[in-house]
């Protein structure tokens, strides 16, 4: 009754035992178009409004005091720091890096942040300065954001990035071919790239803004979990609505459901949109009572955000002195 | 003195329950006399177990009754007009003997039970939309409320008004896709005896009116008591406060809705409204999310 | 480290509770003829107040107090400026709803948030709703014909409301009931007197005449002298069907209007092809909502079998995530059973169903030392004949039952003498429209549950009572045919 009891794993499918064994046992679903479509809309339907209902209710936790301080250092540590302008430059690249070793100069306790997300010709400038930090580099590939590339192309764009020291590939998929049904596709590509990551972790990129129905969000994220993604994410930043609560709730409940039929953990990435520290503790509440406490780890989930951390460290600030801070004590990178 | 020395054929008249023409399982009858007091026919005195099997009757052509579009049952009722309008002379010759009313009298008696049973055909399928609609809630959902019959009605038929009576308390009550277990007038029920000759050979199903003609204090407390009847309606004993009360008492038993007795019996030629329309149906409403 | 939620519990200060409290008639508070008895909270069984107890004579002024109010004042005010009295009463409503949610919670045992997020707001709703009939009332109900004539008050309405939602149904009867021109004398349940005792309040704070409300607080005597009082016109009573009946048979004979809304047993039916998650948190919300002190709570789970198993290890693994406990808490989910005498009964059903064979399970759950408390249980292995599938529970037990086909489905659900509310989850429209044709029940959910709103109709068929609460048709209970 207490939100740590975690349910077991009732019901589990084989345990694999680690990623390498994994699409073998979806042979049968994943051979055509056809086979694809019949699993995936066979999976039960999202309503909409009782989805939104139950993400609205879990944002009325009160997260006070003790749960409060560690919602917000979990938080911290779970931020990819993302900077995906056109404008982008190595010093602002450096700058985003060090902030993510050391969110806040004034307090050595505060920790870091999980990785810093760029575009790929970044990725040896942002590597360059964590070095051995342990904040992963995170980079789009594949023609992001929109996707709209040859598969040669998006293959050499994820090899770059990895090449360059990409600890983590964030990948769109090809949304287009998603909605007209060509599922075999996308699944492929995801398969592709996957294999274009080598050791690095790969991210699959809905759009979920373009993919607009809950429906679709839970078929892309089983697609993209049968693929072999590591993380599901919800958006690029460049489409609205990029996160949200709900959409975060259809694929926390995909994660979920997928662990309980084959054993394998897959992460949860929003992104895009999440700005206050008061959203971030409505996300990890949902990641607590809808995937469960497994989740809470920067391993499982992250925020793709970039004005998010300066608010969890004033937050963070305010717990810790009493006093509310201001935006001028904290670092503008 | 008649110079006609054949004697008549008495006629002993039966019950009508599910669709058929059952004697009294008591085997009791009682003798129907004209206003004047001469004999006209033997009724059936229905017995307690009449009720239940009529009640039964009623329960079993209910869901089927009910189910049937508005459409078809508007036609089925405007039928049963039509075949009134074929025995327009037994009609008049019924209430004529029943009511003691002169020829012209009964005719406007029976035209007028003709014309109120059109005018509740014609309900049928304009009820709904009268009585039920969209509901504007505060969220994203539709919400629809919608009349439907309460079940099984038990009528007390007027004592008095013999034919318009009865086509005013029976009409209502199914054209809206309740069935019914009617109490006929006890010293009038001939009317009554030739409405059921109509309905079967109507489309009305067995079991959607069932006619029990003889004593109120035999059949009356087993339907206020019976649980499987869904609500009573008390007109046929105006005036009685103390048999309403009692029969009220027992229909509570199971929740019965109850349209209560009159102080007397209400003149039958006004404008009946849609009192007795709305007063054996159900309100439900049924919610839906409104989402993609 | 893990995620465990810091007590966040709202604050009671901002509520004042006096030591006693004594009748509300005729715009004042009265000491009673009568005993006086406590009000506790249930989920500490402190003594919040010592409340009177409204005698036969007691009853007798309050019904005077509003047959005056009705004759000289209330029954003479045009439309519009009753209608201003209840938007007044709405918005005060509304500026005092913390204070309001927070008295509820502590002397009903709800949690918080659902006395803040769902009673309140709605009890709000409701007055604002039937504010603006009041003066548009010959537009209610077309099928009487248009005119003044039936839009005509019935007089002084005695009206007695349950402990399940106190504030929420003494909005529910008497917004109606003022709109259309009659004045009340309500009686609120004897384990949650509070919240009506500062609706009299509030009727104070909008300046409404005196007698035009009337609460009397008391117990079953209480209620049985207003119901027979000779001078009451309507009867509106909200409770348990055996109560229900008793007031059918005291009324019979008498010229008074009545409206019962009972209890239920409602099948909540889940077929195979459901959006699965949300069916899960239908079913929750369905039984658990209020701690399942719901007269429409889907306590009969009809789970189709091709889905059975995977809809109960969801619903179990959902339920692992209730947090039961201080009412005041705002993460609390489940707050204490209302009474003793409420938790010994469903301990008695509960056992009953265990005893018969159902297999019992709750998550596991620590429950507080002091106060009445009952875990969030649910029985599998449930068949017809069990009485924990037939008697209403009124607490958080759920028995869940399967089905093979649509027409079984029906067959089950409306296999019950009540039809207050049923639900249906399933992604087919046909389906759905055709399972709500079939069912027998006033309230039909599909794809929700557990949903109320001031414009929809709100009430049963068959022993789950009659009348409808809620929308146009909540007017017909409330003026002169």
């Amino acid at each position: 009754m207490t939100t740590t009891s975690t349910a077991p794993n009732e019901g589990t499918g084989p345990a694999t035992g680690g990623w390498d064994a994994l699409p073998d046992s979806f042979g049968d679903i994943v051979r055509s178009d056809a086979s694809l479509s019949r699993f995936l809309h066979g999976l039960p339907g999202v309503d909409q409004v009782g989805a939104e209902a139950r993400a609205a209710s879990l944002g009325t936790r009160s997260i006070k005091t003790t749960a409060k301080e560690y919602a917000i250092d979990l938080a911290i540590r779970m931020v990819d720091l993302t900077t995906l302008e056109g404008q982008d430059t190595p010093g602002k690249v450096r700058a985003l890096a060090s902030k993510a070793m050391r969110p806040d100069p004034a307090d050595p306790t505060c920790p870091a942040a999980a990785a810093v997300c760029v575009y790929p010709d970044m990725v040896a400038t942002a590597k360059e300065t964590l070095g051995s930090s342990g904040v992963h580099v995170a980079a789009v590939a594949t023609a992001f954001p929109s996707g709209r590339a040859a598969l040669d192309i998006k293959l050499a764009d994820t090899h770059d990035a990895v090449e360059a020291g990409a600890d983590e590939i964030d990948m769109v998929i090809d949304r287009g071919a998603f909605l007209a049904g060509r599922y075999k596709q996308v699944y492929d590509e995801i398969v592709a790239v996957r294999e274009a990551c080598g050791d690095a972790h790969l991210k699959v990129i809905f759009e979920t803004g373009e993919l607009q129905t809950y429906d679709n969000v839970r078929r892309a994220s089983w697609l993209a979990m049968m693929a072999g993604g590591h993380f599901i994410k919800t958006s690029t930043g460049k489409v609205q609505p990029a996160a949200t609560l709900p959409v975060t709730l259809v694929m926390l409940e995909a994660v979920r459901d997928f662990r309980e039929a084959t054993g394998q953990m897959v992460g949860v990435k929003p992104a895009g949109g999440i700005r206050t520290s008061k959203d971030a503790i409505k996300y990890l509440v949902m990641v607590n009572e809808i995937a469960g406490p497994d989740w809470l780890d920067p391993d499982w989930f992250r925020f793709g955000a970039s004005t998010l951390l300066n608010d969890l460290l004033m937050q963070r600030t305010k717990m810790r002195t009493g006093r509310y801070s201001g935006p001028d004590y904290f670092t503008l990178d | 003195m008649s110079t006609d020395t054949r004697l008549d054929v008495r006629k002993t008249y039966k019950l009508f329950v599910g669709g058929a023409f059952p004697r009294s399982e008591s085997g009791h009858s009682y003798v129907v006399t004209d206003s004047k007091g001469k004999f006209v026919a033997n009724a059936a005195n229905a017995s307690r177990k009449d009720a239940r099997d009529a009640v039964q009757a009623a329960r079993k052509a209910f869901g089927s009754w009910a189910s049937r579009t508005a459409y078809n049952r508007g036609q089925i009722l405007y039928r049963v007009a039509e075949l009134m309008e074929d025995r327009r002379p037994q009609f008049v010759e019924a209430v004529r003997q029943s009511e003691g009313a002169t020829a012209a009298r009964a005719t406007k008696v029976v035209d007028e039970s003709i014309d109120r049973l059109v005018w509740y055909a014609g309900w049928s399928d304009k009820v709904t939309q009268v009585v039920g609609g969209a509901n504007p809630v505060a969220g994203p959902f539709f919400n629809l409320s919608t009349p439907e019959p309460t079940g099984v009605v038990a009528v007390l038929a007027p004592q008095e008004s013999s034919l318009l009576g009865l086509v005013s308390v029976v009409a209502p009550v199914i054209v809206t896709g309740n069935t019914c277990v009617v109490a006929t007038s006890h010293q009038r029920p001939l009317p009554a005896i030739t409405f059921s000759e109509v309905l079967a050979t109507s489309d009305v199903p067995g079991g959607v009116v069932n006619i029990l003609t003889g004593e109120l204090s035999r059949t009356a407390p087993t339907l206020a008591s019976h649980m499987d009847v869904n609500a009573i309606d008390l007109t046929g004993i105006a005036g009685d406060d103390a048999l309403a009360t009692e029969l009220e008492v027992s229909a509570a038993d199971n929740l019965k809705r109850v349209r209560r007795a009159p102080a007397a019996e209400p003149d039958w030629t006004t404008d009946p409204g849609t009192d007795r329309l709305t007063a054996f149906l159900e309100t439900k409403t049924v919610w839906h999310p409104i989402g993609i | 480290m893990t995620f465990d939620y810091a007590p966040a519990p709202e604050s009671r200060s901002i509520v004042d509770i006096k030591p006693s409290y004594g009748l509300f008639i005729d715009g004042d508070f009265v000491d009673g003829h009568g005993k006086s008895f406590k009000t506790i909270s249930p989920a500490t069984e402190e003594v919040l107040a010592e409340v009177a107890e409204a005698d036969e004579a007691d009853v007798d002024a309050a019904v005077k107090a509003a047959r005056r109010a009705y004759t000289k004042v209330w029954s003479k005010l045009p439309g519009r400026e009753r209608a201003k009295y209840l938007y007044r009463i709405a918005r005060i409503i509304q500026e005092r709803g913390r204070e309001l949610a927070v008295l509820e919670s502590l002397d009903n045992g709800k949690p918080i948030k659902e006395s803040r997020d769902v009673d309140i707001p709605i009890v709000a709703a409701h007055f604002f709703y039937y504010a603006g009939w009041a003066d548009k009332l010959e537009y209610a109900l077309p099928e009487r014909g248009h005119s003044g004539e039936n839009s005509r008050p019935i007089g002084v309405a005695g009206q007695v409301i349950p402990w399940n939602f106190p504030l929420l149904m003494l909005a529910w009867k008497i917004a109606p009931a003022l709109a259309c021109g009659n004045t009340v004398v309500l009686k609120p349940a004897e384990t949650t007197p509070l919240t009506a005792l500062l609706f009299a309040e509030i009727c104070q704070q909008a300046d409404l005449p005196p007698g035009v409300v009337n609460i009397i607080t008391g117990a079953g005597d209480t209620g049985r002298h207003l119901v027979s009082h000779p001078d009451i016109d309507k009867v509106a009573f909200t409770g348990s069907t055996e109560v229900g009946r008793a007031i059918a048979k005291a009324v019979a004979g008498t010229d008074k209007r009545v409206t019962l809304e009972l209890g239920g047993k409602a099948a909540n039916v889940v077929f195979d092809d459901a959006a699965l998650d949300q069916a899960v948190e239908g079913i929750v919300n369905g039984i658990f909502f209020n701690q399942g002190h719901v007269c429409c709570a889907g306590s009969r789970l009809l789970v189709q079998e091709s889905v059975a198993e995977e809809v109960l290890a969801k619903l179990k693994r959902r339920m692992s995530t209730l947090r039961v406990g201080d009412p005041l808490d705002k993460n609390t989910d489940i707050g204490a059973i209302n009474s003793a005498e409420q938790l010994a009964r469903i301990r008695e059903l509960s056992d009953i169903g265990e005893a018969e064979g159902a297999g019992r399970w709750s998550p596991e759950c620590e429950l507080p030392q002091n106060g009445f408390w009952f875990p969030p249980t649910v029985f599998t292995g449930v068949s017809q004949a069990h009485r924990i599938a037939r008697e209403e529970i009124f607490g958080p037990v759920l028995s869940v039952l399967t089905f093979r086909t649509p027409a079984e489905a029906v067959e089950k659900a409306n296999n019950t003498p009540y039809g207050l509310s049923a639900g249906v989850w399933t992604e087919k429209g046909s389906r759905i429209l055709w399972m709500a044709n079939q069912l027998r029940a006033g309230v039909v959910w599909a794809n929700t549950f557990n949903k109320f709103d001031p414009a929809s109709p709100f009430g049963g068929y068959k022993e789950s009572g009659y009348g409808r609460e809620g929308g146009r048709h909540g007017l017909e209970a409330y003026l002169e045919h």
